[in-house]
């Protein structure tokens, strides 16, 4: 029994979620792991009763049905199994949604970009000393606003062992912010605010996803990716970022007389 | 033909309400008598030759969308047209297959269950029918001009003027009005019908289990297709009429939609299985000759999930700004379900326990069933605990789990009921070789095509996307699953060949093939204009036992076959 629970725990752990980026990512998968292997339990259990009751009770010659039409007890008793197991997958999941949930505190060596004024429910940083980034949806790409207004689309540079908090909302139809490997996916939606968090550790991973909610026709093509550098390469990104974004805007402003009154969006990826 | 006699002595005995036949109406054209017909039976198999079309419509587009994810980044289909077919597949399998095929079903046996000879309104019931063909109409006629592109699901601001600008989604509106229109006229026929018409001894506590389903769909219907009626035409009048119920610039809110909607959507979940359940509590009682165990345990949790049902819509809306207040309640609320479905589960396997089981091809797709649809719950409760689902929500992950319960579980479901009841419909039998050999394709074609959707959500696929690049294992899990999609398509072709095949060369049947327990085995295969020359009294929940049994008494024959002449 310890064997074969081992065995599910592995093949749980083979298949599961994405995982590696960030400690939500990874509370996320030992739930996944927690819960599969109950529920192989069951599935293998009730097939397998199944697969046994189809094969022993084939109709064969002098056999007679046995007329039961019921039996209380095993009504109560598989009642009471099924309650059971729904309470235990309830407790899993409130044992690990504080660790999927709430953030962690950032590490020792933290880039101070973060000093954002807290909205209006955002997860609760244990220290504060937190990035927030601004995660906005628009067909068919995602632009991300750091603190000190500077932006960028599709890719997201953050420093490691930065415990960031995204602000997640929709421009135009609804999307859905998913990395995989740094946790759940959250919808962004027009007219609210979403918010999640992540905390990646190693420098120079690049985590990859893509709206995970139907936005129109290119919704397969609005991906995402997330860049860790290390505290000091970020302050570099983010002022080279600063200045490219000014430049632009002073080229833009001189040009204006020039160009049609829609604002200036840059195109797809 | 006949008339009851009416007896006048006590208050139990007054006469039922029931269709009484005056005349012999003369013989027209065939296709005349079809299109005005309001024969319950002749409605029932409009339905379900109409769903069954859409059935393989469906699938011929879930097969074009297999095709463009079989190889990465694939051009076979624009993502325009990617968009139009699983809008279109989704929508179709739920509104135009599903829905209607179950109403079908209960239309032909709902009266010859308990004993009736008609539906309650039988001309309310053809215009259910008609209802639910023009908007079947109304959707498909899109297909000359913009089909929707915005998912069955037409999630709001995607499907406003701004971002859908042509006529498809409006298209779907007026769908979803017709076949709302007609499934509501049809949930008030069959309640009025199974509350008033049944036969005479028929208590509640004798009602056959698919009728006690057919029952519970019809109030689940009844109490969630308003929501969805007024959730699209406000949809509607923010689309043409300048209001502004989605729109969150003017103070709309896209989440009223997705509200709205799923209240509607969960039910109707429900609404699509319950029937199913109540095919598979017919079915296998007659193939393991045992009564079914825990009668009352089964009609119970039927009507517990449809409860249960109204109060777990937001479980699609994990993603969404929700408090974990909200959450919480909506993971318990689902995973609740759990349990009358467990119990329903172990009643069937304690059905099946110490019979003597005949294995026909309904009992194959009956434990087909009961095979899918157990993994589809468990992925079910998986997907109901919300940290999880933040991962799996909207990928192949949900996509398997709801193609589980939804194909393998209410398609095995009407393959079992069509096996176990085509006899009775047609006089004639389907072919029992064809039959397994269509169950084992789509037995394997199924999990071919599915299980590994499961691993593709974890790897990070998103639904609804027309390609993918060819990272991790995307490309060989894709191809697998394309390829199981055509084996369940061969599968589907092998029962459409079956029942063409047997409408003419299938053996002749006679009224009770299976020696079964209900009472449409009462009266001739198929049964005549108004079903019944006599009526029996019901005595138990398996009267056409006990009509066999006193059957045998009366004439000494051990296994004596059903007389018409017997009365109760």
């Amino acid at each position: 029994m310890p064997r074969a629970l081992g065995l599910a725990a592995v093949f749980a752990n083979a298949i599961g979620p994405e995982t590696g980026g960030s400690p939500n990512a990874n509370d996320t998968h030992t739930l996944w792991v927690v819960v599969v292997v109950i529920a192989l339990i069951v599935l293998i259990g009730v097939e397998g009763l199944l697969l046994y009751t189809v094969i022993r009770f084939r109709a064969r010659k002098g056999r007679v049905p046995a007329q039961i039409h019921g039996n209380t007890r095993l009504e109560i008793g598989w009642t009471v199994a099924a309650a059971l197991i729904v309470v235990v997958l309830t407790v899993v999941a409130f044992a690990e949604l504080p660790g999927i949930q709430d953030p962690v505190k950032s590490g020792p060596q933290v880039s101070l970009a973060g000093a954002q004024v807290a909205s209006i429910n955002p997860p609760h940083v244990p220290g504060g000393r937190q990035l927030n980034i601004d995660v906005n949806g628009q067909q068919y790409v995602w632009r991300f606003t750091y603190p000190d207004g500077t932006y960028s689309y599709t890719e997201m540079v953050v420093p490691a062992n930065q415990t960031v908090v995204l602000r997640i909302t929709g421009q135009d139809v609804a999307h859905s912010w998913w990395i995989p490997k740094l946790g759940g996916k959250f919808d962004a939606i027009p007219g609210y605010n979403n918010y999640t968090w992540f905390k990646a550790s190693k420098v120079g991973a690049v985590y990859r996803g893509q709206c995970a909610e139907l936005c129109g026709r290119n919704h397969a093509n609005m991906l995402a990716d997330v860049r860790v550098v290390s505290p000091s390469a970020f302050r570099t990104w983010l002022a080279t970022k600063k200045a490219q974004i000014n430049a632009a805007n002073r080229d833009s402003a001189a040009a204006a007389p020039l160009l049609s009154p829609l604002p200036a969006r840059p195109g797809h990826p | 033909m006949s008339t009851t006699t009416v007896p006048t002595t006590r208050l139990k005995d007054l006469p039922r309400p029931q269709v009484v036949a005056h005349e012999v109406p003369r013989r027209r054209k065939a296709w005349i008598d079809w299109v005005t017909t309001v024969d319950h039976k002749k409605i029932g198999i409009l339905y379900m030759v109409t769903a069954f079309v859409f059935f393989l419509v469906g699938g011929i587009e879930a097969l074009l969308m297999r095709i463009q994810l079989g190889a990465p980044d694939n051009t076979f289909l624009t993502p325009e047209k990617y968009n139009q077919l699983f809008t279109m597949h989704g929508t179709t399998m739920i509104f135009l297959f599903v829905v209607p095929m179950m109403a079908g079903f209960g239309n032909y046996f709902v009266p010859l269950m308990i004993g009736a000879r008609d539906m309650a309104f039988p001309r309310l019931n053809a215009l259910s029918y008609w209802l639910f063909l023009f908007g079947a109409i109304v959707l498909y006629i899109s297909l000359f001009f913009n089909p929707p592109e915005a998912g069955w699901t037409s999630y709001a601001p995607l499907s406003s003027a701004a971002y859908s600008p042509n006529g498809g989604i409006d298209a779907w509106i007026f769908m979803i009005h017709l076949t709302g229109l007609s499934s509501l006229l049809g949930a008030i026929n069959f309640y009025v019908t199974i509350a008033n018409m049944r036969a005479p001894g028929m208590g509640w506590g004798r009602l056959p289990l698919f009728v006690w389903a057919i029952l519970t769909f019809a109030v689940l219907l009844i109490l969630a297709l308003p929501t969805i009626a007024a959730a699209v035409t406000m949809l509607l009048t923010d689309r043409h009429f300048g209001t502004h119920f989605f729109d969150p610039s003017q103070g709309g809110s896209p989440l009223l939609w997705q509200h709205l909607f799923w209240f509607f959507g969960h039910p109707e979940v429900y609404i699509m299985i319950l029937p199913g359940f109540g095919i598979i509590s017919e079915v296998l009682p007659v193939f393991s000759r045992k009564p079914i165990f825990g009668y009352k345990a089964i009609a119970a949790a039927t009507i517990g999930i449809a409860f249960l049902s109204l109060l777990v819509w937001a479980h699609h809306m994990f993603a969404t700004p929700l408090s974990t207040a909200v959450l919480a309640f909506f993971m318990l609320s689902s995973m609740i379900i759990a349990i009358p479905t467990g119990i329903k589960i172990f009643n069937w396997i304690a059905t099946l326990w110490r019979g003597t089981l005949e294995f026909k091809t309904p009992l194959y797709f009956g434990v087909g069933f009961l095979a899918f649809f157990t993994l589809g719950g468990v992925s079910g409760v998986m997907l109901a605990i919300f940290p999880l689902d933040w991962q799996l929500t909207d990928t192949y992950f949900v996509v398997a789990h709801f193609h589980y319960v939804l194909v393998a579980g209410a398609v095995n479901a009407i393959f079992a009921g069509l096996y176990y009841w085509f006899p009775k419909m047609t006089g004639r039998m389907l072919s029992e070789g064809l039959g397994k050999t269509s169950f084992w394709l789509t037995f394997v074609g199924f999990n071919v095509t599915f299980l590994v959707q499961h691993s593709l959500g974890l790897e990070g696929m998103p639904r609804r996307v027309y390609e993918y690049a060819d990272t991790g294992n995307l490309h060989a899990l894709n191809l697998i699953s394309t390829v199981g999609a055509f084996i369940l398509a061969s599968g589907v072709l092998v029962t459409v060949y079956n029942v063409l095949r047997s409408l003419r060369r299938g053996a002749v049947a006679g009224p009770d093939p299976w020696k079964a327990n209900t009472l449409e085995w009462f009266t001739t295969s198929p049964p005549p204009a108004n079903n019944f020359d006599v009526v029996p009294r019901v005595r138990s929940v398996e009267p056409m036992k006990d009509i066999r049994r006193t059957v045998a008494r009366a004439t000494g024959e051990t296994s004596g076959r059903t007389e018409r002449q017997v009365r109760a």
